[in-house]
């Protein structure tokens, strides 16, 4: 889509130009989000309710059945994946080697599953507001509590970094849901696709293991399932590349932007579990974005008059996920290999 | 019983050249190429055979733990996720290039002293290839898998075309083994007749595909063994060059270095003929072929192995210096020349390039002893500095400062064990099978031919010079032997066909 492209360009630049404002309607819908547990300044709460239920307005126009479910987001988000599962396998049975019959981009079997759930009108996208992160890895511990993983694999991890002047910030790193995927373009058996919304998601039923992905990642995204021996408890529905629990021994895996929660109206478990409202889920599509915290921001804006910049543009991936600094922070590649 | 055995050998081997009663030349080639196959195992072999074979399995059963358990058993985490399993594959294909392009060259280049190296050679390019592609099966999460490569095709990924290029080059080595093994086959089967053992007879005489060793038989044999020799060069280079960009293609400092090519392929060519060294040591001494390997054919491989370690220890150089100059990127070098991968550059640079190199140079230790420690060295700091080009690109953080570890654990040891235990078993096995020499070659090229240089212009002159001054031939013979050796030289003379 023209939009795509353009906000591509804008990545770079920083110039994310409005575009067509969102087409807003707002009656009737429930909130299915109710924040954990929100911190900071009450002010604003009439807004930021208003707000909030114009965004998951739109997002939940594609999923109606999320409307109807109720509030919490632990348990929520539980049905939702439950229900977003059931949705996918035809007959109950996820047909799993229906994915991506070919180049992750346009994956055929991969748009046809999608499409079940909601066409294509989202494009997920991820704001990380580094002036909100305390580095309490709350997202990190959600994350990790949604997806059953072991304390190694942290999708999304908070990293601990020094500014220009000495001073320590924190930086949440997710999958970059990268727009030109090096993880993608490596795998020998197309295991790591792109759906039309433009989520990297890995099918465990195909990968190989080669870890050719986790070498090509400039982020450090992914992560193996290195032992058998993690337990899971049992669980109502089957694995899919959206929802992979339990993950397969000796196959990758990495953020899924949480694509199920999305798709049904609900935040990301870590943008959910972020308490500062760091984590903003965002649509390029509809241009809004929306935090625990009820926050709701024009995407394009937002991310032009904060100066929004994503993480090692050199590397040309056109991550979807964008940061916003302040605290004399650079992101680049010195701060990363130094010492 | 031994002795009646080579008496019956040595009368089956009656080429009909010998002038007096003695073995000629070229009856000691047959009997020695064909006695492995044919003589009983000794102990020694036998003991040799059992433990390398336990060795073997104890690397199977490793892998079966590791399957059970999962790849984290076997040291690996996120942080490195390549490492020991991806060295062997490099090493062992690397190693493989070396018999090949040894082989390969020296044939193109018309070398005849190459003639008692060759089936060594290429032998032993044929069975660490296969033992290096065989490790690509440990280092894969879900080897059960491993045929989707062919059925989900992508073309962009660079490990698809490594499993193309080692596909091919594992067939190519194949052919390389074989077009040699012809003539071979078909004397095999003349010296041992049908009854001895009906079996190999048969198959033998199926492989051999008629050979009589007559003109137009031999012009298409070397026409196709030049064209396979010419076309395995740039086939090696290439599977080189494709392994190297597995790791040159992604976005990684330390390994996203535009030299990675002929990084690898000069580290498969230096590390290949210090095994080829290792090789023919052993198997003269083990099989008593000190006739017809020579000193003269260690120090000639000896000096080809020096000149490449000086082009290996100068791409190493290149590879560290310009971006450990600048600084950018540099924290893999600066781990890798004073860090936690100190230890093991700084092996690999004395023993893989300091010691082999002063080796070569220095006239007392230039003999077959010193040049297989050498080469010995080589082959082991060479794995070692596949190592150190590996593990410190994976291990490096892309974002903060924390440096992955890499731990070696008892499954990945015993299973690159399995894989170094099974080059001379493999080898001790193939040669129980087929010749140890390249019969036909050696006599060919004669005994002259064999240990020197010789060629259509030089016979004369040689004949001229060492026969008619008779001077005694122990040019050839650097270690003992010159006796038995005598001056058969123009027995032999009269088998140099051009
Ligand atoms: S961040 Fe890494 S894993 Fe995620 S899409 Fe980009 S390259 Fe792939
Ligand atoms: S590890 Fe799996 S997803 Fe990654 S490149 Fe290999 S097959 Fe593809």
């Amino acid at each position: 889509m023209r939009k795509l492209s353009r906000n591509r360009q804008a990545s770079d630049e920083l110039s994310l130009i409005p575009q067509e404002s969102c087409a807003v309607s707002q009656q009737g819908q429930n909130c299915p989000i109710t924040p954990a547990a929100p911190v900071g300044e009450a002010a604003g709460d009439d807004e930021k309710e208003f707000s909030r239920r114009r965004f998951l307005t739109m997002l939940g126009a594609a999923a109606g059945a999320a409307a109807a479910i109720g509030s919490g987001i632990e348990l929520l988000s539980y049905r939702a994946y439950a229900q977003s599962m059931s949705m996918t396998s035809k007959g109950g049975v996820p047909d799993t080697n229906n994915w991506s019959g070919d180049s992750g981009m346009t994956g055929s079997g991969a748009a046809d599953m999608a499409s079940t759930l909601a066409p294509p009108t989202h494009q997920w996208a991820m704001v990380i507001d580094l002036r909100n992160c305390n580095g309490c890895q709350s997202c990190t511990a959600a994350c990790q509590k949604a997806h059953y993983l072991t304390p190694d694999q942290t999708w999304i991890k908070v990293f601990a970094l020094t500014n220009s002047v000495g001073q320590t910030y924190h930086m949440p790193r997710p999958c970059m849901q990268c727009e030109n995927p090096p993880c993608l373009h490596v795998c020998p058996v197309h295991a790591t696709f792109r759906q039309d919304q433009g989520v990297v998601l890995v099918n465990q039923d195909r990968c190989i293991g080669c870890r050719m992905c986790m070498a090509a990642c400039p982020y450090e995204a992914r992560y193996f399932n290195w032992n058998s021996n993690v337990k899971y408890p049992p669980l109502p529905v089957q694995a899919t590349p959206e929802f992979p629990v339990p993950q397969r021994e000796g196959t990758v895996g990495k953020c899924t932007f949480c694509v199920g929660n999305l798709n049904h109206g609900l935040l990301s478990e870590c943008a959910a579990g972020c308490a500062m409202g760091a984590i903003y889920n965002g649509d390029l599509k509809t241009d809004v974005g929306v935090n625990s915290m009820g926050t709701t921001i024009k995407m394009s804006t937002f991310l032009y008059d904060n100066d929004a910049v994503t993480f090692k543009p050199e590397q040309n991936t056109h991550p979807r996920v964008w940061y916003i600094l302040g605290h004399g922070q650079s992101l680049s590649t010195d701060t990363a290999s130094a010492s | 019983m031994k002795e009646t055995e080579v008496n019956e050998l040595a009368f089956l081997a009656k080429t009909g050249n010998g002038a007096s009663g003695k073995q000629s030349w070229a009856e000691d080639v047959r009997i020695a190429a064909v006695k492995p196959m044919v003589e009983r195992t000794t102990v020694r072999w036998r003991l040799a055979v059992t433990v390398l074979t336990l060795v073997v399995l104890a690397g199977i059963g490793a892998w079966m733990y590791q399957l059970a358990h999962g790849l984290g058993s076997a040291g690996y985490n996120d942080q490195a996720f390549w490492a020991v399993y991806i060295v062997d594959v490099i090493a062992f294909i690397g190693v493989s290039y070396g018999g090949a392009v040894i082989s390969a060259i020296l044939r193109l280049t018309g070398q005849s002293w190459r003639a008692p190296l060759t089936r060594l050679a290429e032998g032993t390019a044929l069975v660490t290839v296969i033992i290096g592609a065989l490790f690509i099966f440990p280092h894969l999460g879900r080897p059960e898998r491993f045929w989707e490569i062919l059925v989900y095709v992508n073309t962009s990924s660079p490990l698809f075309w490594d499993f193309m290029a080692i596909g091919t080059y594992i067939l190519a080595t194949l052919v390389f083994f074989y077009l040699p093994l012809i003539p071979d086959l078909a004397i095999v089967n003349g010296m041992l007749g049908r009854s001895r053992h009906p079996v190999r007879y048969k198959i033998f005489k199926a492989l051999s595909l008629g050979w009589l060793g007559n003109e137009r038989q031999r012009r298409v044999l070397h026409g196709a063994m030049s064209l396979v020799a010419l076309i395995i060069i740039p086939l090696a280079v290439s599977v080189h060059s494709v392994l190297s960009w597995a790791f040159a293609t992604t976005s990684r400092p330390g390994w996203a270095e535009t030299i990675f090519p002929p990084y690898f392929v000069i580290a498969a060519l230096y590390s290949g003929t210090a095994l080829v060294i290792v090789v023919a040591s052993a198997f003269r001494k083990g099989y008593h072929l000190e006739r017809f390997i020579t000193k003269r054919h260690f120090v000639r491989l000896g000096y080809v192995m020096a000149a490449l370690g000086l082009v290996y220890a100068y791409l190493t150089l290149a590879d560290l210096l310009s971006e450990g100059y600048t600084g950018i990127t540099s924290g893999w070098i600066s781990q890798t020349v004073s860090g936690r991968y100190a230890i093991p550059f700084w092996f690999y640079v004395l023993a893989g390039e300091v010691l082999p190199i002063a080796i070569v140079a220095i006239k007392r230790t230039r003999n077959i002893a010193g040049l297989t420690v050498a080469s010995i060295g080589v082959v082991i700091s060479l794995w070692i500095k596949r190592l150190v080009i590996v593990l410190p690109a994976a291990t490096q953080p892309l974002i903060g400062s924390h440096w992955g570890t890499y731990h070696f654990t008892w499954v990945s040891i015993t299973i690159t064990l399995a894989g170094v235990a099974a080059i001379p078993l493999g080898l001790m096995l193939l040669f129980r099978f087929v010749p140890l020499l390249s019969i036909d070659e050696m006599e060919e090229v004669g005994e002259l031919g064999s240990t020197e240089q010789v060629s259509e212009h030089t016979v004369a002159a040689q004949e001229l010079l060492l026969v008619g001054a008779g001077a005694s031939s122990d040019v050839g013979n650097g270690n003992g032997h010159g006796s038995t050796n005598g001056h058969r030289i123009h027995a032999t003379q009269s088998e140099v066909k051009q």
